[in-house]
Order: C-alpha cells, then sequence, then structure tokens
C-alpha cells in the first residue's frame, strides 16, 4: 500500500519481482508499466510536475479506494517525476489478491485513475517546442468504466 | 504571511512558482496576485483549484501562522 515519486529511473522488472516476492497469500500478481512514447522522431520527453505532500496524498487515497472496492491484498505504485526521456518507464502499478479477477481489475482501475486525474501537470518536449498536456476524451470516457450507476 | 505556489502552465503565465505575500485570507492572495493580469485570468481560468497547506478547498479559507496556499490548473494526469 504505497506510493512513490521519484525522478531517478526505475526498472519495472525489478520492482515486480520484489513485490510479488512479499505477498505468499496472494495467489494473483498483475502490474502495469508505461513509458514515455517515442513520437516520429523519437527524440521526445515529458516533463511531470507534482505537488509531494498533496499528488502521493490523492494517489494515496485512491489506492486505498481500490484496494477495498477489489479486496485487494496490495497495491504498489510508482510514478516519475521531472523530465523523462522517451523509451523510460514513467508509472509501475502492481495490484496483489488471492485470485486474478481483482488483480487484473484493480490495476485496470488505477491507471485509468491515474491517466486522467491525479495530481499531475505534464508537459510535451518535442522538435516543435513545449506545450502542457490535458486528459484526452479517451482518458475520461476509460475513468467512466468505473462509475456505478 | 502565506507562501504562495503556481503549477503547471499558472507558473509559465506568471514567470515565477513560489513567492511569499502578507496576506491573511486566500481572496487577499488572490487579490494580491491580480495585479498581474494575465496571471489573474489564468487563475479565473476554467478548473483552476486552490489548495491550503496541501488540502483542496472550494471558496474562502482564513491563513494562519505561515500557511502554503498553491494554484493548481487543471491535473493531467500521468
Amino acid at each position: 500500500m504505497k506510493v512513490v515519486l521519484q525522478s531517478e529511473p526505475f526498472d519495472p522488472g525489478f520492482l515486480l519481482t520484489a513485490f510479488g516476492a512479499r505477498h505468499p497469500e496472494a495467489g494473483a500478481v498483475a502490474s502495469f508499466s508505461g513509458y514515455v512514447r517515442a513520437e516520429g522522431g523519437g527524440t521526445g520527453s515529458l516533463e511531470l510536475e507534482a505537488y509531494p505532500g498533496l499528488t502521493d496524498v490523492e494517489i494515496g487515497r485512491f489506492g486505498e479506494a481500490a484496494a477495498e472496492r477489489f479486496g485487494l491484498i496490495d497495491w504498489l505504485v510508482v510514478h516519475r517525476i521531472g523530465l523523462i526521456p522517451a523509451g523510460e518507464a514513467i508509472v509501475f502499478v502492481a495490484t496483489a489478491s488471492r485470485h486474478r479477477r481483482e488483480a487484473f481489475e484493480a490495476c485496470d482501475f488505477l491507471m485509468d485513475y491515474l491517466k486522467s486525474r491525479a495530481p499531475f501537470w505534464k508537459k510535451s518536449h518535442g522538435p516543435d517546442g513545449a506545450r502542457w498536456i490535458e486528459p484526452s476524451d479517451r482518458d475520461r470516457t476509460d475513468l467512466e468504466r468505473w462509475e456505478t450507476p | 504571511m502565506a507562501r504562495v505556489l503556481l503549477f503547471g502552465r499558472l507558473a509559465d503565465v506568471a514567470g515565477w512558482r513560489e513567492r511569499e505575500v502578507e496576506a491573511s485570507t486566500l481572496a487577499e492572495v488572490r487579490a494580491l496576485l491580480s495585479a498581474d493580469e494575465v496571471l489573474a485570468e489564468a487563475l479565473a481560468g476554467p478548473g483552476v483549484q486552490a489548495a491550503v497547506d496541501r488540502v483542496i478547498v472550494r471558496g474562502e479559507a482564513a491563513l494562519t501562522g505561515i500557511s502554503e496556499v498553491a494554484f493548481m490548473p487543471p491535473m493531467s494526469g500521468g
């Protein structure tokens, strides 16, 4: 049950191995690794700004909600902040549960939240300069899938 | 005394990210920042939220001691 915001690169494989090893009672561990996409010339990068003390607390609150909704044994969110070059991992989410469905769904749910509502401010740096990015319509509709009527 | 933080494009618009102001309410902070017309317009834009001591507030808030006041444009997600 942890949120880590860090400017240093991380290795998703290493994080997954360590997370899985901590939970012998979990029959299922699901994970997602997100990377900064290379667009066109492949020279771009993303700049992520967070508000430490607010961003991690808000994400933590959402993680707790996911844990309760899906009955998770544990969850982990690691997110890069600062300047992240194309090709590097920007986000890692892992969820552990007794059975696979809950782990899969909670991981999907957490990513939809992180992509659309998490308190980050994102700037794209490309050959044509820098611009601020807001969530896409797809990001918003992905999150709406989880709203219960 | 309040420490004011600007995030995202608000900092680009203002040309600064952090500054201290003498104010005892959120409204006073807004009034002081509004000396910069471009920033005033950006702060009034859709989806801009304020936080006092790292808690999002809606409406007015009193500032006690050294409060940290943050203005945040719409969050982009990660």
